[in-house]
Formats: structure tokens, sequence, C-alpha cells
């Protein structure tokens, strides 16, 4: 491979008990690549997206994060996730903490900052994401939006290797969007290597490399988003593309 | 005498209550001491047990549903008449405060493992998920996160129950702990007068009822944060 891989899925399953959700999915994103994974609901994609951090127990296959194995038995689990960093559909901020506190928490108790060391790391991530002067609210004041931005500034504090996004945007009011895409894409502008699933088409087409169609536990089809959203290769990728374009 | 006399007399003999007042004092003290006591180990076990439950050991978990469900049903005073008139025959004796102290607060413990544990459930499976993607453990995500929501979510059951179990203290009389109930009898005995009780009942809404004020507050305080 040219290119250097941060993230490499092999063969992997997943299953809840009896059901299987994922059954052998092969992925790979290369550094600064930016990714769109698309596909109906209940296809799988919050799924493989909590296997590459083992928020969920793979049963079968390898996940490759930058070098490091996440599946591998014995791993520093906890050092390796914050190389991941994850953000969520209803945002999951702590509502017992301020901004700042939501972002120096895990660089304190999983870094090892000091106090004045996270404040200061927290306060430039807020920075880049638009909300240095919200960093003393708590998330219960902030607007949808807001959150969301708190919550991405939570994962980069971090440094992390790669970002997934689970459907960043769907429980945003229309307005809103705009604010948490326009932070996605300075992301991509300075070189994160980012795995998002989503079904904004405008900024799949304006901003990601690739966009994988998932359905029902496997990776249909990839292509650029051009092709993926104007010819599919596959009816059923078509049928679903035809269905979120409205 | 009138009827009224005999009534003020029977209830609200100055004289009578002025002589108990030092040994109801003492009783307002031991009250105290016992209430507060009960309280700090009280929550502390439970709060302890919710956490310890929160790892899901199986055989641990066992065994504090046991103990749990048990003191929930038991009525105390039949534990602290065991403790007290049991023990001492296989050579065990406690003082009444300690038995008292030591039921309570096992009671009290019972019902605060069962709130906080049901607070912990109630937090959002997103908040463990957030805070597991970043590199905090299960007993840091616990801790940092889970807990402060949950112990704030259950402040006003846990209020209630501790308000609930202070009162409680009163049940010291029958094993002789001199708290104010028990100075009350005993004066009422020597004396041959009720006054003593009555002036026990007043020094009971007197602690109290700034607990149930304090209550009735914070109920409506976290009910308009939740809004
Ligand atoms: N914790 C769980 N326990 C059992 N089954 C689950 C669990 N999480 C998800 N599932 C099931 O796994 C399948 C895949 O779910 P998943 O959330 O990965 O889909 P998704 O593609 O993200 O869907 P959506 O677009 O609705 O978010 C679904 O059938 C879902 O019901
Ligand atoms: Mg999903």
């Amino acid at each position: 491979m040219a290119e250097e891989s941060i993230l490499s899925i092999e063969k992997l399953r997943l299953s809840y008990g009896e059901l299987e959700v994922l059954k052998g999915v092969d992925f790979d994103l290369a550094k600064s690549e930016l990714a769109f994974l698309i596909g109906p609901s209940g296809s799988g994609k919050s799924s493989l997206l909590r296997c590459c951090n083992r928020l969920e127990e793979p049963s079968a296959g390898r996940v490759i994060v930058d070098g490091e194995e996440v599946t591998a038995p014995g791993v520093n689990l906890n050092q390796l996730r914050r190389r991941i960093g994850m953000v969520f559909q209803s945002f999951n901020l702590y509502p017992h903490l301020t901004a700042l506190g939501n972002v120096t928490l895990a660089l304190r108790k999983v870094l090892k900052k000091s106090r004045v060391e996270a404040d200061d790391i927290a306060c430039s991530v807020l920075e880049r994401v638009g909300l240095k002067d919200k960093a003393g609210s708590y998330p219960n004041a902030l607007s949808g939006g807001q959150q969301q931005r708190v919550a991405i500034a939570r994962a980069l504090a971090l440094e992390p290797a790669i970002m997934l996004f689970d459907e960043p945007t769907s429980a945003l009011d229309p307005e809103l969007v705009n604010d948490v895409l326009a932070v996605m894409r300075e992301l991509r502008e300075t070189g994160m290597t980012m795995l998002v699933v989503s079904h904004e088409m405008g900024f799949a087409r304006s901003a990601a490399d690739r966009v994988a169609f998932m359905e029902d536990g496997v990776i249909v089809e990839q292509g650029s988003a051009e092709q993926i959203f104007g010819d599919p290769n596959c009816d059923r990728t078509r049928a679903f593309v035809r269905q979120i374009a409205h | 005498m009138s009827a009224w006399e005999r009534f003020l007399d029977t209830f609200f003999n100055w004289a009578v209550i002025t002589e108990y007042l030092p040994a109801l004092g003492q009783g307002v003290l031991v009250t105290c001491q016992l209430a507060v006591a009960v309280v700090l180990t009280g929550l502390a076990l439970g709060l302890g047990m919710a956490l310890l439950r929160a790892y899901r050991f199986w055989a641990v978990n066992f065994v504090i549903v046991i103990f749990v469900d048990i003191l929930r049903a038991l009525p105390p005073l039949v534990l602290i008449l065991i403790l007290y008139f049991g023990l001492p025959n296989i050579g065990v004796t406690f003082s009444g405060f300690t038995v008292v102290w030591l039921v309570l607060s096992l009671v009290l413990a019972a019902f605060a493992e069962e709130i906080y544990w049901a607070g912990v459930l109630s937090v959002d499976q997103g908040q463990w998920l957030a805070a597991r993607s970043t590199g905090l453990g299960f007993g840091q995500a616990l801790i940092f996160v889970v807990l402060p929501q949950a112990m704030r979510m259950t402040i006003p059951p846990i209020t209630n129950r501790t308000i609930a179990i202070t009162k409680y203290t009163a049940i010291g009389m029958v094993v002789g702990v001199g708290e104010v109930l028990g100075q009350a009898t005993t004066a009422q005995s020597f004396s041959g007068n009720a006054s003593p009780l009555m002036a026990g009942a007043l020094i009971y809404v007197a602690l109290f009822l700034p607990l149930v004020v304090l209550s009735r507050w914070i109920e409506k305080r976290f009910a308009w944060r939740r809004a």
C-alpha cells in the first residue's frame, strides 16, 4: 500500500447474542482521508464504529489503528482509545461539568496532565471549534450545535490519530448543522483522518474522499461521492441513495 | 380543678418540665449524636455497596441484594431487640446506643444502596460510551462521570429516607438509650405527669421540622433544575 494506513478493518464480525450485525467487514482508511459511511437503519454502522475502539467486542476479525492492533488480547485499551476520537449523535456531554471540564477530564485522568496544562490545552481546542467564550458554560446552557462542537473538542484535545463521527448532525436543528460541518471541514483541511456516518450528502460531495455503502452487516460498495451518489454499481445502493435524496 | 386546668396540669405542667429540662437537653445531645452517626455510616455504606454492585461480580451482587432485601423487609425494632437481648447470651454485649446505631445504619445503608444503584442505572448509556471512548477506565467513568449524575438525581429520595431514619432514633428508648424520647419517658414515669412527653414532642418538632422544610425545598429546587 502506497499511503500510510491509519485504520484497517479486516474480516470483522460482531454479534449481539444470536443476532449477527457485522458479517465480515473489510475497510481501510489512509492518513488524512475522509470517508463517509452510509446505509439503512440497522445496517450496523454504529456497531462498526464502536468496534473500532472496542466499545463493542467483535467476535472475529481485526482492527488496527495507527499501527496498533486494537483487537489484540492484553492491549492497553484505555491508552489506545484516547487515540481514537469519537463523536456521538446525542453529543453525550457530561451535564455536571462545564465545557472546559468536559474537555479536561480525560486530559487529567488519562493523560495525567496537571490542571493548568489541561486547562491550557482545552482552551486552545475550544478556540479551534469557536467556543472559547463558552468554556465556563454547562451543557444545558449551550445549543445543540455548540454542544456537539464541545464534544468534538473533547475528542480532539487527546490528539487522536483518527476521528469517528456517528451521525454528528442528525440530532441538530437544520440551522445549527453548518456550524458543526464547518468544524469538520476545518479538521479535514488540517489533515485529520475521519470516518463519518452521516447522510449529509452535500457535505459528502464536497468533502469526502470516499463513500462506502453498508447494508445488512457488510460493505456493499464504495467509491467517490460522485460515483456512489450519481452512478452506483449496485441496485441496492441506488435505491438507498434515491431514498435519502428524497 | 376544672377540666381545662386538669388538661394543662397533665400536659403542660411548667414546674415538671423545668425540673426535667436538663435531662431532656441531654437527650437532645444523644439524639443528635445518634442521628449524625447513623446518617454518616448508613450513606457511606450504601454508596459503597452501590459502587461495588456496578462492577457486577456475580457473587458479590448476590450477597448485596440479599442483605438489602432482608434489611428492607425486617422491622428495625426486631433487629434491635435481637442484638440487644440476644447477643449477651453468647457473650457479646453492646450498649443500647451501639445497637441502635448499628441497626439503623444498616437499614439506611440498604435503602441508600437501592436508591444510589437505581441512580447509577438511570444515567444514560451514552455517558459511559463517551467516557470510555476518551480512555477513562471503568472505575474512572463510574466515579467522575456516572456517580456525580446519579448522586444529583437521587438527592430528593436520599434526603427523605435520611430524615425518616433519623426520626427512628426514638426507638432507642426501648433499649435504654437516653435520647429525647428515652429521657422523656423516664421523666414521665418519675413525675407521673405527661408534660415531659409533650416537651419531647415539641423538641422533635423543633429538631425535624427544619429538616422536613429543607427536604421540601430540595425537592422543589431539583424539580425546577430538571425542567
Ligand atoms: N446493544 C445492542 N444489543 C443488541 N442489539 C443491538 C445493540 N445495538 C445495536 N443492536 C442491533 O444491531 C443492529 C445494528 O445496529 P446499529 O446501531 O449498528 O445500526 P445503524 O446502522 O447504526 O443504524 P441507525 O442508522 O439506526 O443508527 C440493529 O439490528 C440493532 O437493533
Ligand atoms: Mg447508528
